[in-house]
């Protein structure tokens, strides 16, 4: 087997040097009626090409091929090669976590400029060194609430990704904490803060919001901070889509960031794996979970970087630890350094500006459609909610043949949104495959007998 | 004074290594490596657009480097890292073992790497194929009879399978109060623990460093939900009392819990799901290859039997009426949601492409990883103490017992093996051997490499005894040397701020 | 080495009385067990603890440990050089590297702790178990 550097002679000699007869006997200590006396009924084994093969035609049974304006917290950005070909240099993608500062000195200074660039996206004094994902991050950052506050009340705003709010239930309900919801404001999409400052009271630990929110809404997070403190509450921000941070106020008002860093750099990839970042404040740190790599010096004053801060972690504290945390999500975090080292500071502005532009673009062209329009009034990055005259899952079955995949319908995660649909739109969308989409709508629509009369009623509401 | 090696090193020599700054260091205004294509629709203004509250600037601070600069930046920096394509990671229970380079082709297909997680099911019958075909794959290992791809690395499974510990026995009517963890365990096991609710009682090793059945025995109440054993253990032995383990257990209404971080020692020749393992995580970064990559990502499965199936996290790969594969969230009992979307696709790519490499030849990587450990325990077991005399498996576990009485530590070894060119093992665990050198080399260690590695820690055991010192204050031969961890702990520096100067 | 004055107890902490007034410490083999120290983590002024409860941690690169105290007390005053010098915990911890003052009204709990005769045959005694 290719994999398995030695051959049988060369067994045959260590089992000589060792006394053995054969490398079963070095199993005995296995009760025999702890073993499995049969081969593994499993397939394989594959050569190289016939892995390639079987992936490939995996890839083949997907949607490769299709015009893809779904977001709802993965999007769809560019990436460049000259990343992905660094990333795959064996000393990145083969190294181990960096406990041993001497020999991982790459993989530290890396991770310091990613500590350093999730501080200045988002306003933050502190980041750490990556959890999991976004919806785990926002877990995790409740939880950090909850022990620096000492409280065991959650306030949710509605318009956190339904999929995050499952998480961090997930976690709340093994605490015992309690969580109340904020609805959002029907005509701005934006959190109600009469909601959340009702809600927020005395047992408060966390006020948590998104923003941009799951219904692409911008979030006004420094009013949710004031209104946090009141009571001695802390604001939790999630953000899910990180490249918003390049055109929009970062959250420096906010106690605890809990943020998605997949579009700076990550593939979509089905879902994963991505890189969940909590970015805070200087005086939160040691309650902070997840690694952190600090400066240091050596004895002749050499300057390099070491994992510190690790009694916080699993392997010191063991019961008292912040997080059971050990395995993160390095080299997603590499990758997104990487990315932000290649897009650097002006790209990074362009790149926001054309997702502000595509957008904008896009809905220009969607509202020209019969009964369609923006649903919220609050500002926007690059997801917009639109309203449509029609069910969104039959127009988006009929935009599928056309081989387009239309906004997410929102009518499965809030009941009174069913004609309502959640629009990405990025810089990777060109121009075409826009007016390709607000067409192939127009056609559907038709069919589904959507007429121009409607159009002239829904001019007439705004 | 360091003195001079006894023998030559074989392995290392000396090699200059550039020196790189920060990037934020290199940058320059202006400066920049990545350009786009041009705007196709109208620009907006985005103070307009937004409001003039809402509205940010360029980021501040941001690097501003050039194309070459950026490739330089990480090559530089890639130079200064040790890696498995360089050599052997002898680190205990970490399973450092060859990251196959095929994964990483197939990971990035288009039409795999592309796939967002909320298009439609029936655009996404490969991806969910994959996941199929992984979770059957881990099912035939493990023996266990249901499955969930979703948690991210170890830890999160440990969480998910205690939380369904839980939920089983709040079903039956009492949750119970505690968890039993073996002294020797690794500490997520009583993390994890701790964030499912439940408090933390410690069992005593027996003297062979097996969980002393005993005490098993005079601890396991009503108000112990499970024990979590990793099986074979953090000395590299295998629990051979497990099955009467599961039994005291069962009896008493409680669960086993088994980490299966060691399941490089078993897969194909045992499976806990046949002597008595309730419920399992697998760590995928570990046993199937997936690249550590500096920390991670990893991938956790959690294996169950039929009593806990109800109780998985939500969704659940599903297949329908039509032969089609879906996604099931409709599951009443479920412990919830562990994460958005479906777990680290992309590393389950890599763990299914491992797999199928080997099919059920995997049992030949697990003899020889069981063969190289056995080999290093015998060609070092005259120059460095073995606390306990028993079998191990895939791993061995020495103590610093001899050298210590020269002063010389295993993290004093440890540093010095490094300038033979290897990383360090384990140090310091598992906690029941004091001194602890825990060596695990696995399958994809050639002869020579391995004699490389008993070479290289004779060479330090007679160091240790003839000129301490040198070992002491190793390394000698990286770009940085020992860390003041303790100065960087007081007050940490966790970022590049304009203010810093670059060091020399 | 350990002052007569005070009062031990066997989670390594020293306590002295002073009228009313209670002053805490931890002792020179918990600061050496620890090694060098990195922070320390104090209660607020005010806050009231019974004996046995945890009133901080210290915490240094390889282990946190928890500070117990040994007597019922209101916190009056906390010593506020600690934070920005965690160090002196390992140079003077009898001395200048006090932890925390208040008032301790209970005086019959002091009588179950270890006088420093006791306390130093106490860590002998453990010294000798772990096989130093």
């Amino acid at each position: 087997m290719r994999y398995l550097p030695k051959s049988d002679a060369e067994r045959r000699a260590i089992l000589d040097e060792l006394g053995l007869g054969s490398v079963d006997e070095l199993f005995a200590s296995i009760p025999e009626d702890c073993r499995l006396k049969r081969p593994l009924d499993v397939p394989g084994p594959l050569s190289e090409k016939e892995i390639i093969d079987y992936f490939r035609a995996r890839a083949g049974e997907n949607a490769a091929g299709y015009t893809s304006f779904l977001g709802a917290g993965v999007y769809n950005h560019l990436r460049s090669v000259v990343a992905d070909s660094l990333l795959q240099r064996g000393e990145f993608l083969t190294s181990y976590t960096p406990y041993q500062a001497e020999i991982s000195q790459g993989t530290l200074q890396a991770i310091f400029e990613f500590q350093t660039l999730m501080c200045q996206l988002t306003g933050q004094e502190v980041a750490n060194a990556s959890m999991y994902d976004g919806s785990t991050a926002t877990a995790e950052a409740a939880m950090m609430a909850v022990r620096l506050t000492g409280r065991r009340r959650l306030v949710i705003s509605r318009a956190l990704h339904p999929e995050y709010r499952q998480v961090v239930d997930t976690y709340a309900r093994d605490l015992g904490l309690e969580v109340a919801e904020a609805a959002f404001v029907p005509a701005s999409g934006q959190t109600d803060a009469g909601a959340v400052r009702a809600a927020a009271d005395g047992q408060t630990a966390a006020v948590i919001v998104q923003s941009p929110n799951f219904l692409g809404v911008v979030e006004p997070v420094a009013e949710f901070a004031e209104i946090a403190h009141g009571p001695g509450a802390l604001l939790v921000t999630a953000v899910a889509e990180a490249m918003s941070l390049g055109a929009v106020r970062p959250p420096a008002e906010a106690d605890i960031v809990a943020m998605e860093a997949q579009s700076l750099g990550l593939a979509p990839s089905y879902g994963g794996p991505f890189a969940g970042v909590i970015a805070t404040r200087e005086k939160y740190v040691r309650q902070m979970p997840g690694r952190l790599a600090g400066e240091a010096r050596d004895a002749h004053g050499r300057r390099g970087f070491v994992l510190t801060l690790a009694t916080r972690e699993q392997h010191i504290r063991r019961e008292k630890a912040t997080s059971n945390i050990c395995t993160n999500q390095a080299l997603c975090a590499l990758a997104v350094t990487m990315h932000l080292a290649l897009v650097g500071k002006a790209g990074m502005a362009e790149m926001a500006a054309q997702n502000l532009a595509k957008a904008r673009y896009a809905v220009a062209e969607m509202e020209k459609l019969p009964g369609v329009r923006r649903a919220f009034t609050g500002p926007y990055f690059n997801e917009v909610t639109l309203e449509f005259p029609r069910s969104v899952r039959m127009i988006n079955h009929e935009l599928k043949r056309q081989r387009i995949l239309g906004p997410l319908p929102l009518g499965p995660y809030f009941p009174e949104q069913t004609k309502r649909g959640l629009l990405c739109v990025t810089e990777l969308h060109s121009r075409q495959e826009i007016d390709r989409l607000a067409a192939a709508t127009r056609t559907v629509l038709e069919s589904l007998g959507v007429g121009a009369r409607e159009e002239v009623s829904s001019r007439a509401e705004r | 004074m360091p003195q001079p090696p006894a023998q030559p090193m074989s392995k290392a020599t000396k090699h200059v290594s550039i020196n790189e700054g920060l990037l934020f260091e290199r940058s320059a205004a202006g400066k920049r490596g990545m350009e786009l294509p041009p705007l196709d629709v109208p620009a907006v203004d985005a103070v307009r657009e937004l409001g003039a509250e809402y509205a940010r600037g360029p980021v501040e601070g941001f690097p501003e480097v050039s194309e070459i600069e950026m490739i330089r930046h990480f090559t530089r920096l890639s130079t200064w890292n040790y890696a498995i394509d360089l050599g052997m990671y002898p680190l205990g229970s970490c399973t450092m073992k060859y990251n196959p380079r095929v994964n990483e082709h197939v990971a990035r297909l288009e039409g795999l790497a592309t796939e967002h997680p909320l298009q439609p099911v029936e655009l996404s019958q490969g991806c969910l194929r994959i996941l199929r075909t992984l979770e059957r794959f881990l099912l035939e290992v493990t023996g266990m009879d249901a499955i969930t791809l979703e948690p991210c690395a170890g830890a999160q499974g440990e969480y998910a399978g205690i939380a369904m510990i839980r939920a089983y026995l709040a079903s039956q009517g009492n949750p119970r109060k505690r968890v039993l963890v073996p002294d020797s365990a690794h500490g997520t096991n009583p993390a994890t623990a701790v964030t499912a609710g439940y408090e933390v009682l410690n069992i005593r090793s027996d003297a062979t460093g097996r969980i002393d059945l005993s005490h098993l025995a005079e601890y396991a109440n009503e108000d112990v939900a499970a024990l979590m054993v990793t099986n074979p253990n953090t000395l590299g032995t295998f629990e051979k009392d497990i099955a009467r383990a599961a039994e005291v257990l069962h009896a008493r209404g409680a669960l086993l819990y088994m980490d299966g971080a060691n399941m490089n020692a078993l897969a194909g020749v045992a499976r806990p799901g046949d002597f008595g393992v309730d419920v399992m995580h697998m760590n995928l970064h570990k046993t199937f290859s997936t690249p550590h990559g500096g920390g991670g990502p990893g991938a956790g499965p959690v294996a169950v039997k039929q009593h806990l199936e109800p109780f998985l996290p939500i969704p659940v790969l599903a297949e329908k009426a039509d032969g089609t594969l879906g996604w099931d969230s409709n599951r009443p009992k479920t412990i919830g949601r562990l994460r958005a979307f479906y777990g680290n696709f992309g590393v389950l790519v890599r763990a299914l492409a491992y797999a199928l490499a080997y099919g059920p030849g995997m049992v030949e990587a697990t003899r020889d990883a069981v063969l190289n450990a056995n080999y290093i325990r015998k060609k070092l077991e005259d120059v460095y103490d073995l606390p306990y005399k028993q079998p191990c498996m895939h791993e061995v576990v020495f103590s610093d017992a001899r050298q210590k009485k020269n002063g010389v530590n295993t993290m004093d070894i440890a540093k010095r093996l490094i300038d033979y060119g290897f990383h360090p093992y384990t140090t310091a665990f598992p906690l029941i051997v004091p001194g602890a050198l825990m060596i695990e080399p696995t399958e994809s260690e050639s002869r020579l490499e391995l004699d490389l590695f008993v070479e290289a820690m004779r060479s330090i055991a007679a160091e240790a005894a003839e000129s301490p010192e040198l070992v002491k204050t190793a390394p000698h031969s990286t770009r940085v040397g020992r860390l003041d961890e303790v100065a960087a702990a007081r007050k940490p520096v966790l970022r590049w701020t304009p203010r810093d100067v670059p060091a020399r | 080495m350990y002052p007569a004055k005070f009062k031990y107890s066997q989670e390594h902490e020293w306590v002295s009385l002073e009228g009313q007034t209670a002053t805490i410490g931890i002792t020179d083999y918990a600061q050496n067990s620890l090694g060098d120290v990195v922070f320390v983590e104090l209660p607020k002024v005010g806050a009231k603890f019974s004996a046995g409860q945890t009133i901080g941690t210290v915490e240094s690169v390889k282990a946190v440990s928890e500070i117990y105290t040994p007597v019922t007390i209101e916190i009056t005053e906390v010593n506020g050089a600690l934070a920005g010098a965690p160090e002196q915990l390992n140079k003077d911890p009898h001395g200048t590297a006090w932890l925390v003052k208040g008032k301790a009204s209970n005086a019959g709990e002091l009588a179950k702790l270890m006088d420093a005769a006791a306390y130093e045959a106490f860590i002998a005694a453990k010294e000798k178990e772990a096989g130093h």
